[in-house]
């Protein structure tokens, strides 16, 4: 923008790379009666000082008081809808994990996708741990209930369950993942469990039905948002935040092992402006 | 949200006006205002509101409207009908080559370009042609593996020359393979890529270059936001595609980006997919789109 002043011209800029970032409009519309708040109280009048102001609004917005507690034994469930970036999260979690000293599982629990299984293998592989594996076509529950039982005769320090991609709005795929998850919290003794949603960072509006939909099913504690590396901004998350007080986790920023990345507020709203 | 779909939302404005007599043209923005929300929460793209909004408007404002008694309705039918307009009145087919044909799928990562290869081939062997897929997949881990099972599922021969073969060379010889054996139509199932990685966009100005495929095929999942346009203008600059394929409406996602990539690239949109299994692939229609994405 070429303003000169604050006014409403440049709000409405301002609110226009939001929308455009997938921020949705009520979410947007807020973020912008922050931001003026924050200009009246800090009088803020240089148009130069606004980008900053924006950018802090916008961080306050995606910190989580908690940060993720990555210590001591977890099981981590992996779920969302389908070609978000799953099992290639899985991959480089894994990767992450086992480069902190970790000893880590993976549990094959797609066993529905064509070649889901393979796919994991390969990524297994490459992160140098273990997987459990059943046949394509077997009850994931099963492989799950196997993969815990590992776990914990392994004394491992995290078990990553891959699952198959569904929609949300599937009621039979939902009503197995709450079986999946059933099966790891009555089996997995004293470890915590956390469920993570993988959200693709080129979707607009329809993650937040997403997000409410698994939440309901499985309790989330945060979000994988993936696919960053384009020119996507994933700006939905904002609106998830608020509305559902999920955070976000980590990035994905590439197909490589090495493109993920822990969520910082503060770099995501230099990303969305 | 209170109401969901944009003839609730009109309905909801209009509401307090009963009683009030006729329609001012205050009324009528303050209806455009709903129509330019319900489309942005559709993922329609900002610049595409803004000009659609705009050309509907100016109907909206139309005597028609501004006398009826149920101006609601009317406006709804207006935004619907230009919607369905715009999104390519009548429906599209596929084109073929005298000889053989070849079908290429691009798009982003985890569109839904391979399934929609294996459905793609179901489709068109039950109109009695045949099929063969082409594995030019080289960088997905178990990428060709996948092709293959889908293959298997619908009894479709799948060509490979593995994973250490350029996807270019993997093009030629499928088609050379077709040729020996009788097969009429490669589809050929290309990686997922970013529309701003210029070596592997590259690659596919080369695939096209090498075996001239009839249809270049964009594969979109329908859940998109705005960064649909940017995607779509790129593949169309760098490859001028014939045509657009939707996946996943078998969500609810009211697939704006479906409007989006048509308006910005002008090409038909020719099929949708469904779901995760191979006969869940439908021709395109505007019109059943036009009310998805108003929740109508
Ligand atoms: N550019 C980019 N591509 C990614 C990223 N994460 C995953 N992908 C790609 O997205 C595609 C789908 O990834 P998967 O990991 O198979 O997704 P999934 O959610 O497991 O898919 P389903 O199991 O089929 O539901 C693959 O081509 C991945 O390489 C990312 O951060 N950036
Ligand atoms: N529900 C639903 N799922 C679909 C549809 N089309 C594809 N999928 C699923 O979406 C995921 C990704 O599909 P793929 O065919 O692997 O996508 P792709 O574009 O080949 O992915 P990459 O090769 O990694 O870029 C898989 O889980 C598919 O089963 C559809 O129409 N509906
Ligand atoms: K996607
Ligand atoms: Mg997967
Ligand atoms: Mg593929």
């Amino acid at each position: 923008g070429l303003a000169v002043t604050i006014d409403d011209d440049l709000y409405d800029e301002l609110e226009e790379v939001l929308i455009t970032s997938d921020v949705g409009y009520e979410t947007s519309v807020d973020i912008i009666e922050r931001l003026k708040k924050k200009v009246r109280t800090e009088h803020i009048s240089d148009v130069a000082l606004l980008k900053d102001a924006m950018r802090d609004v916008l961080a306050e917005y995606m910190e989580s008081e908690e940060p993720f507690d990555t210590t001591g034994p977890m099981v981590i469930l992996v779920i969302g809808v389908n070609g978000v970036g799953k099992t290639t999260s899985i991959g480089k979690l894994a990767h992450k994990y086992r480069a902190d000293g970790k000893k880590v599982i993976l549990a094959a629990a797609d066993t529905f996708r064509a070649a889901a299984i393979d796919q994991l293998e390969i990524w297994a592989k490459r992160a140098g741990v273990e997987i459990v594996k059943h046949q394509e076509g077997s009850d994931p529950a099963a492989v799950v209930f196997d993969a815990v039982q590992a776990f914990k005769a392994r004394k491992a320090d995290v078990l990553i369950c891959d699952t198959a991609g569904r929609l949300h709005n599937k009621k039979n795929l939902m009503n197995e993942l709450e079986k999946i998850n059933r099966v790891i919290d009555r089996e997995i003794g004293d470890a915590r469990k956390y469920s993570m949603i993988v959200l693709d960072g080129t979707t607009g509006q329809n993650a937040i039905v997403q997000a409410r939909e698994f939440k309901s099913v499985t309790n989330l504690d945060g979000i994988i948002l993936t696919k960053l590396d384009g020119t996507a901004k994933g700006g939905v998350v904002f609106s998830i935040k608020q509305t559902l007080d999920l955070p976000v986790l980590y990035i994905g920023v590439g197909e490589g092992i090495d493109d993920l990345q822990e969520f910082d507020p503060k770099a995501f709203a230099q990303v969305v402006i | 949200m209170a109401f969901d779909g944009l003839a609730e939302r009109l309905q909801e404005t209009f509401k307090k006006l009963r009683g009030k007599g006729k329609l001012t043209e205050k009324d009528i923005k303050d209806a455009m205002r709903e129509v330019r929300l319900a489309l942005l929460e559709a993922d329609v793209n900002f610049k595409v509101v803004k000009s659609f909004v705009a050309k509907v408007s100016e109907k909206a404002m139309g005597t028609e409207v501004l006398e009826s008694l149920t101006p609601g309705q009317q406006v709804v039918k207006i935004v619907h009908d230009e919607l369905a307009a715009l999104m390519g009145g009548a429906e599209a087919k596929l084109n073929f080559d005298p000889s053989i044909t070849v079908f290429m799928l691009v798009g982003l990562q985890g569109a839904g370009k391979t399934t929609m290869a294996g459905k793609l081939a179901l489709y068109l062997r039950k109109r009695n042609r045949k099929p063969l897929l082409a594995a030019c997949d080289i960088y997905r881990p178990a990428a060709i593996k996948q092709l293959q099972v889908v293959g298997k599922q619908i009894d479709i021969p799948v060509f490979t020359l593995g994973d250490k073969t350029n996807p270019v060379d993997i093009a030629k010889a499928a088609m050379e393979h077709a040729r020996k054996e009788g097969r009429d139509v490669v589809i050929l199932d290309t990686a997922g890529r970013l529309h701003i990685d210029e070596a592997l966009m590259l690659e596919l100005k080369n695939i096209k270059a090498a075996v001239n495929p009839r249809e270049i095929l964009l594969v979109v999942d329908s859940m998109t936001g705005q960064d649909a346009v940017n995607v779509a203008e790129n593949f169309n600059t760098i490859l001028d595609i014939s045509g657009v394929i939707v996946t996943k409406l078998d969500g609810d996602t009211r697939g704006g980006a479906a409007l989006s990539i048509r308006e910005v690239t002008g090409k038909p949109i020719k099929f949708s997919g469904t779901g995760e299994k191979m006969s869940d692939i439908e021709v395109f229609h505007p019109e059943r789109m036009a009310g998805r994405i108003l929740g109508m």
